[in-house]
């Protein structure tokens, strides 16, 4: 008994010490999210030239003029970068909205009501299941034709089964609680006990999941403009960037900066991500109160 | 959960299968029906979704042709309706008739098949890869919990699923290609080298069976750099999912008796933990290949690999809409394959899995 008390004491101080740790690489994401939500909100004033003017001499190296080097129509890759930044980041997150909005609706509607209801949803869930994420994008992206607007549609067609899933199996698991089954009996309907009751329990996960997501979503989104069914020319997106590296292969820099662009952008929001699945983690919760002890 | 499992057991017994076979059983008749679901997305997607279908099929040019369109809707049922249409489709499909890509005019079951197997070396070197070091990270990391060495790893595997892998590709094939010339750059053999004789279609195994070791070096030396690419996500995958798979097993009872009983920690983890871990990780990878096989179209193409990827990415690049088609199919079917063989052995693994 003195053994098992000291062991978890003897976890606990290591807990603190790992909490004091976690907290530099959330604190890394958050500023690296806020430098480059920045950036989105201020491109227009600090992007040294017109993303889209095609001034300057072709495939120009690096230089004081042109920091990231010019492109192979000679535009400024430094402003294309930074005009890149307000395509991906608010097109992820609201994509990331709104698949957690549809799928979790759907997943709630399906966990709470159950038989038909959840059968066909979740049915149609497994079938985007059966692909890999960047095939069935890719499909989808190419039958409804090349567009960053297509992308999007097809990226949330891929996105909200994983919101249903988890969202279906938390409302399975308080639908039985008694204080919702109490809810019900003073008369509350099926909504009111849903979104007062059972909702609560469902959003700190789903939040979670959305945060981890938005970097997937980043990286899937440049992913399909890579291969020319996103963005389409010249609208500046780091994707579509890196592609016009592969064809010029010799001017590293066309690719190298939109590519650092969208690893900083996606290793951040996976920071955060990261930090706030731990905070929310029951385990580690366990160090939330050790460090209050 | 003692209640259901009695049921079923009883329920099996009634049948008179061996739980496993109807474990099995269960998992094929589930397999089967989304390879038919997969068929109704590619379906939906040939003939409903696109805006024009018959362009879509023949292309611009044969499009523009009134009596060249004419024969297509007749010979391609257009004309009739949607149920009869899709039972023609998948009555294709069992023939092996993906239909023809306006890329190549060829047909893209043949064109496929060319390319599968340069894909499925590549994607097997890096699955290998990724189990070896992604295993063995999260192994180090939940040994070495809450200290530096965890938090490093945390960073790695964090980095590994954050990188643009087709940006990747092109800057590990500058600066270890152009640059260095440490690894050959582009192909799966280097041009003055003869491909070995056709057994299993890759090329490592091919030129060993034919004893060829030159052959088979420079195939080597060619998979190394497009397979670490693709390794680089699976391995942040992998390692988180061990990490967690293994420190959940390092608490349990019976690793607490190893050490107590005083086995060597070498013994202990390698056969009590790693062997208690297993399952969940082997769950794990059916998704691991799957990403694998994303990755293939991102990456290929840079090294000029012709496999399925570099395949998607011409067709998707050129709008190539049947050949595009055939990849998703190809893949789904590859994809729900490989998800089919890792519930068997998961069957086979865990005894709980089989009367659940």
């Amino acid at each position: 008994m003195t053994d098992v008390l000291a062991v978890q004491t003897k976890r606990r101080s290591r807990l603190r010490i790992s909490k004091q740790l976690r907290t530099p690489l959330a604190l890394t994401g958050g500023v690296i999210v806020a430098f480059w939500l920045l950036v989105a909100v201020f491109a227009p004033l600090i992007r040294p030239f017109d993303p889209l003017a095609q001034d300057f001499d072709r495939l120009q190296a690096p230089s004081a003029a042109h920091w990231f080097g010019t492109d192979q129509v000679g535009r400024d890759v430094l402003s294309r970068v930074i005009s890149g930044a307000q395509v991906s980041i608010p097109l992820a997150l609201m994509l990331v909205i709104f698949a957690m909005l549809i799928g979790s609706v759907l997943g709630a509607i399906a966990g709470y009501f159950g038989k038909a209801l959840d059968e066909t949803i979740m049915r149609i869930a497994d079938l985007v299941f059966a692909f890999p994420t960047i095939i069935l994008a890719m499909v989808i992206a190419a039958s409804l034709g090349p567009s960053l607007t297509n992308a999007v549609i097809a990226m949330l067609i891929v996105s909200w089964p994983a919101y249903a899933r988890v969202t279906r199996s938390l409302v399975l698991g308080a639908r039985n609680a008694e204080y919702v089954v109490a809810g019900r009996l003073l008369g509350n309907g099926p909504f009111t006990s849903l979104s007062k009751d059972v909702l609560p329990n469902v959003v700190s996960p789903v939040v979670v999941l959305a945060t981890l997501d938005v970097g997937t979503a980043i990286l899937l989104l440049s992913g399909l403009s890579f291969l020319g069914l996103g963005a389409v020319p010249p609208t500046p997106d780091w994707g579509a960037m890196v592609s016009d590296g592969v064809q010029n292969f010799s001017s590293w820099w066309i690719a190298a900066f939109p590519g650092l662009a969208i690893l900083t952008v996606v290793l951040a929001f996976n920071f955060l991500g990261d930090a706030l699945r731990d905070a929310l983690d029951p385990r580690s919760q366990e160090a939330v109160q050790g460090r209050a002890l | 959960m003692p209640e259901s499992s009695k049921t079923a057991l009883t329920k099996s017994a009634r049948a008179g299968l061996h739980p496993l076979a109807r474990y099995l059983g269960i998992r094929l008749g589930l397999t089967v029906l989304l390879m038919f679901g997969v068929t109704l997305v590619t379906f939906t997607l040939t003939n409903l979704v696109p805006a024009d279908p018959v362009q879509a099929a023949l292309g611009e040019q044969a499009a523009a042709d009134p009596a060249i369109v004419a024969q297509f809707r007749e010979n391609a049922g257009l004309d009739k309706p949607l149920p009869v249409q899709y039972v023609t489709y998948v009555t294709n499909l069992l023939h092996g008739d993906l239909g023809t890509s306006q890329q190549t005019r060829g047909a893209v079951a043949d064109e496929l098949g060319r390319a599968f197997p340069a894909t499925a070396e590549l994607a097997l070197t890096a699955i290998v890869i990724s189990i070896v070091i992604g295993v063995g990270l999260g192994m180090w990391a939940a040994l070495k919990r809450r200290t530096i060495t965890d938090q490093m790893i945390r960073v790695v595997s964090l980095i590994g699923i954050s990188v643009p892998s087709f940006w990747l590709a092109l800057v590990v094939y500058f600066v270890f290609f152009s640059q260095l010339h440490w690894f050959p750059g582009s192909g799966r053999l280097s041009p003055a080298a003869i491909p070995p004789p056709t057994v299993t279609g890759l090329f490592t195994v091919d030129s060993l069976l034919a004893g060829q070791v030159d052959t088979f070096l420079d195939a080597v030396a060619h998979l190394i750099l497009p397979a670490s690419v693709l390794a680089l996500y699976t391995i942040g995958l992998l390692t988180r999912f061990a990490r967690s798979a293994i420190l959940e097993v390092l608490d349990l009872d019976f690793v607490r008796a190893a050490r107590a009983k005083g086995l060597p920690g070498r013994v202990v983890v390698t056969r009590y933990v790693l062997r208690g871990a297993l399952v969940p990780i082997i769950t794990v990878l059916g998704v691991a290949f799957g990403s694998l096989l994303s990755g293939t179209v991102l990456v290929e193409k840079v090294y000029s690999w012709h496999g399925l990827g570099e395949y998607a990415y011409s067709a998707a690049t050129k709008l190539d809409l049947p050949a595009i088609m055939g990849v998703g199919l190809v893949v789904g079917f590859v994809y729900i394959g490989l998800n089919f063989l890792v519930d068997v052995l998961y069957g086979f693994i865990d005894p709980r899995v089989r009367v659940a």
